[in-house]
């Protein structure tokens, strides 16, 4: 499960998505994978506005992965020289080095296996072989 | 919770299911066409649209549009598998009832040939808010989000099935995996592949009358945009009312 994953993941448990702490989920006793992708640029920047950057900085803290710059990056960050180039300069759409950590650490780096819990009521749901399990016990549907 | 609601989960669990578990990969093999209405629903969103295919299957939906990003999700662990190939998406084991994403976070949300597997009216319609749910309100302000639901039509005389107005709507519904022709050899005998004769298994469907879909939708706080018939199914395009 590609990290980007638990930007749109809560806990399953209805009466938790009200409370704040129920997002994100929480990484614990994981193995993490570096599964290699060719980098899309279009679609980082498309990706960029829907990130919820403190809480994916907190995720990559957990998980002891380098730490995330404190703003969310903009879409000019994420095209080499962008930024330098004059008005109506056209500059050669190449991923910055911010396209490629952001691309390493949401795309690339995967949860294998290991829990996700949630903040809330501390109920785990299990990543077996890259693939997180939501189904709730029948007590707690 | 009531015991029609648990009821229905544990008649769910066997007769839909553990189906899907068991015929996961047969069933796969068979879905890979693209449906023409669900097709044109994910190309005409813009790039950079964030969605959820509840009931993703085998992640046949995934594979339209690389430039949207979509979270799949199954009740199968055998069918999320298969799901996983489709890049750069993601997919994700659970419940259509019990979803794990943040309400009102997503652009778009599929349902495709999947409520029709809910045993009761109350889960249907329950299914059906849990969908509408997911998507952004009318007040966001990039606009509200919108759900394409696909079900099964009861009125499809021209099928293999044969179905019309006035069957029974509730029905088991087989999948054939065919078994071997000639004898086997005594070595393959223990693989289930290698089975000689043919194996049956039933699927529960509440099969759709027309306008039921919508009174589903209605009754679930949305509103119903577009509707219509394509090829012994219903389908409708919803949208949150607030």
């Amino acid at each position: 499960m590609k990290l980007l994953t638990l930007n749109f993941l809560t806990c399953a448990i209805k009466a938790c998505k009200s409370s704040p702490a129920s997002f994100p989920l929480h990484p614990r006793d994981v193995e993490l994978e570096i599964v290699e992708s060719d980098i899309n640029l279009p679609f980082l920047k498309n990706i960029l506005p829907r990130l919820m950057w403190a809480e994916l900085r907190t995720i990559a803290a957990e998980l002891g992965l380098p730490e995330l710059p404190e703003t969310a990056p903009t879409r000019d960050h994420l095209v080499e020289g962008k930024e330098e180039a004059k008005e109506g300069e056209e500059v050669d759409e190449v991923p910055s080095q911010t396209a490629r950590d952001l691309h390493r650490v949401l795309l690339e780096t995967t949860v294998k296996e290991g829990k996700l819990v949630c903040g809330n009521c501390a109920h785990e749901y299990k990543v077996m072989e890259g693939v997180p399990n939501f189904l709730l016990p029948g007590h707690l549907v | 919770m009531s015991i029609a609601h648990t009821q229905g989960a544990a008649y769910e669990e066997q007769h839909v299911h553990s189906v899907y578990e068991q015929i996961a990969s047969h069933f796969s093999s068979t879905r890979y066409k693209p449906w023409p209405i669900v097709e044109r629903f994910l190309k005409e969103l813009p790039d950079g649209a964030v969605g959820a295919d509840v009931g993703c299957g085998n992640g046949k939906y995934l594979a339209t549009n690389p430039r949207v990003f979509i979270v799949g999700s199954d009740r199968s662990t055998n069918l999320v598998k298969i799901a996983r190939q489709h890049e750069p998406h993601a997919s994700i084991v659970a419940d259509n009832l019990s979803l794990p994403h943040p309400e009102g976070t997503f652009d778009f949300a599929i349902s495709i040939a999947v409520i029709h597997h809910l045993s009761t009216p109350a889960r249907r319609t329950e299914a059906v808010k849990a969908i509408l749910e997911l998507l952004c309100p009318p007040s966001h302000p990039g606009g509200g989000g919108r759900a394409l639901i696909y079900v099964w039509a009861l009125e499809q005389k021209d099928s293999r099935r044969g179905w019309d107005e006035g069957h029974e709507q509730d029905v088991m519904v087989p999948w054939v995996i065919k078994g071997r022709s000639q004898k086997p050899h005594v070595a393959d005998q223990g693989d289930p592949k290698n089975q000689v004769q043919d194996k049956t298994f039933l699927r529960y469907y509440h099969l759709y009358r027309k306008g039921e879909l919508e009174r589903h939708i209605e009754e679930a706080g949305g509103e119903v945009v577009e509707a219509g018939y394509e090829k012994d199914n219903w389908w409708a395009i919803a949208v949150r009312k607030s």
